[in-house]
């Protein structure tokens, strides 16, 4: 099918839900309220005409500044087979980040949501398992996020599992070796 | 003698263990640690570690202008780094909404196949090096070496080459890769000869790889493999195929399928992609059209090295180019290409400046690794190794 084509048949089946609709180089993303994701991911995937049985990926995007809504959640679907792709944006509000979770209807989605969850802080409802998946426990802040500077947080705001290292191997230092 | 087995059941006590594998454990290919928590030899719990290889590659490729985030794409995954370098510049060149010329595309295709093959050579090695068999190790690595050779010949480098650019290619090739590429693509198929008497009909070989880590081809696309991975279930979905890019609509190949889902399938489902892989190289080296070998598309690509140092307007032309990056509409593109290890996307989002807005790699690694617990549990932990083996991570990719 068309990627058009399945955007006006999600617009179709959703009306209140689809925000916009965008092609670019042959490429249809459609922008979409986050409320019924789940919904809209579960017809994706049951209506045998679209069958998006694939996720490929799944990804935050923060448009700081740019956006009334600040992040947003990029679905890309694909359809063995059919073979053919769509591309899902929900939005999301800084005020309350979260999201229902696709787990359900993929359950490959599991990393991404969790990884989604590590740079960008969005939060799945309903995710069995939404821990830091890049970074490690106890890491504050979300580095994909705009307003996250590129070198990071500073020397002085070190993350306090390198500062445990730093301390342990001063101790090793002082190893007495007669005692 | 008889008393010392009479009450067996109440001195012996089993309790459930957790051992830590990795991450550096030379069967994770890289630092993956796995907690697994055992009963006996038996995986009850598998919980896969990733993240220590991550250098924010996505952060770094925002504030950097689309030439010189390509060296990023080197280090994703760093055995086939002439795979991602294609699938980057497709991306872009979809973005910028540029294609290469005929000759490029078609070198492209060559090498990125050669990338196939060296990594695939790298994945027989080291997979049956972890399952006991030390042989076929060495030999595979020859053949690499032979590989790496020839894309020091074509661009100086081994390993992170760089070599495709957005546009086109680095420089065009040689005669001499040519001839020694040939040679070497006639002389192949006798190495797989070897490899797979070794291996494909052993015994061990077999009682160690069939039926283990079974996935079906349902569960296997709900899951999100690709590449080798998801073949090996009987999932005819490759890229080069249905979505092709490059010369890849311009070539034959098969592509291979497995039946049974397991390690043994996947297996035999990459060494016939290397047979393949070896079949484009020679048909691409057969139908190479001369002509340029970069787009001339003034505003996205730069100009020829020789007028730079020649003449004004073209070193004002590559400053601007090289400094502020070439300047693209808003929107936004994924392109998924075939690499070695899956299907590895790009997601741009561009806001109409330099740089991408946002940078998004889709790594076939990072999927697979989260399948693991999926494969190893129920499984003896001898079979976790294979598990690992067989999905083909390379952690450089998975952790970005």
């Amino acid at each position: 099918m068309e990627p058009l084509a399945i955007a006006d048949k999600i617009k179709e089946q959703f009306p209140e839900e689809v925000l916009e609709i965008r092609e670019f180089r042959g490429q249809v993303s459609v922008t979409l309220n986050k409320g019924r994701i789940g919904d809209i991911c579960r017809f994706l995937h049951d209506d045998p005409a679209l069958y998006f049985d694939f996720l490929v990926d799944l990804c935050g995007m923060d448009y700081l500044g740019k956006k009334e809504k600040r992040f947003a959640v990029v679905y890309n679907l694909y359809s063995v087979k059919h073979r053919h792709r769509i591309m899902l944006k929900a939005e999301v509000e800084e005020s309350s980040p979260s999201i229902d979770s696709v787990m359900p209807i993929w359950i490959g989605v599991n990393w991404h949501e969790r990884e989604c969850y590590d740079l960008f802080g969005i939060v799945f409802r309903g995710h069995p398992d939404l821990r830091r998946v890049l970074l490690p426990e106890g890491w504050e802040g979300h580095p994909l996020r705009k307003d996250y500077p590129l070198k990071g947080p500073g020397p002085d705001q070190e993350w306090k599992g390198f500062n445990d290292v730093l301390d342990r191997s001063k101790q090793y230092r002082e190893f007495d070796w007669h005692g | 003698m008889d008393n010392l087995f009479e009450d067996e059941d109440k001195s012996f006590e089993t309790k459930q263990l957790t051992i830590s594998l990795g991450p550096q454990h030379p069967a994770t290919h890289g630092v993956l640690r796995l907690d697994l928590d055992l009963n006996g030899e038996t995986v009850v719990k598998c919980t896969p570690y990733v993240g220590y290889l991550h250098r924010g590659v996505e952060k770094l490729g925002e504030n950097r202008t689309y030439f010189a985030a390509l060296p990023l794409s080197d280090r994703l995954d760093y055995i086939s780094s002439m795979n991602n370098n294609v699938g980057y510049v497709n991306a872009v060149e979809k973005l910028f909404g540029i294609e290469a010329p005929e000759r490029a595309k078609f070198i492209r295709t060559m090498v990125a196949e050669m990338g196939r093959l060296s990594s695939h050579i790298i994945w027989l090695g080291t997979h049956v090096l972890d399952i006991g068999a030390t042989t076929p190790f060495l030999h595979a690595m020859a053949a690499r070496e032979k590989l790496l050779d020839l894309f020091e010949i074509l661009c100086g480098a081994r390993l992170t080459v760089s070599y495709p650019r957005v546009g086109g290619v680095r420089n065009d090739i040689s005669q001499q890769f040519l001839d020694e590429l040939y040679d070497f693509v006639l002389e192949f198929p006798s190495h797989m000869d070897d490899y797979e008497t070794l291996v494909t009909e052993n015994r061990i070989w077999k009682d160690r790889t069939v039926g283990i880590g079974v996935i079906s081809a349902e569960e296997a696309v709900n899951w999100g493999l690709t590449g080798g991975t998801l073949r090996g279930s009987g999932v005819d979905y490759d890229v080069r195929k249905y979505a092709p890019y490059d010369a890849y609509d311009k070539v034959e190949f098969d592509v291979p399928v497995g039946k049974a889902g397991d390690c043994y399938d996947r297996y035999l489902v990459r060494v016939e992609e290397m047979r393949q892989a070896n079949r484009i190289i020679l048909q691409c080296i057969e139908k190479l059209p001369a002509g340029a070998v970069m787009a001339d598309s003034p505003k996205f690509t730069l100009p020829p090295k020789d007028l730079v140092l020649k003449d004004m307007e073209h070193l004002i032309h590559q400053f601007i180019l090289i400094t502020k990056g070439p300047t693209v509409a808003e929107g936004e593109v994924y392109v998924g290409t075939e690499v070695p290890k899956g299907e590895l996307g790009f997601y741009f989002v561009s806001d109409g400046t330099g740089k991408p807005y946002r940078m998004r790699v889709r790594a076939p690694s990072f999927v697979h690794a989260s399948v693991l617990p999926r494969l190893s549990e129920g499984g003896l932990i001898a079979d976790v190794i294979a598990n690992i083996g067989t999905i083909d991570i390379v952690l450089g990719e998975c952790d970005r």
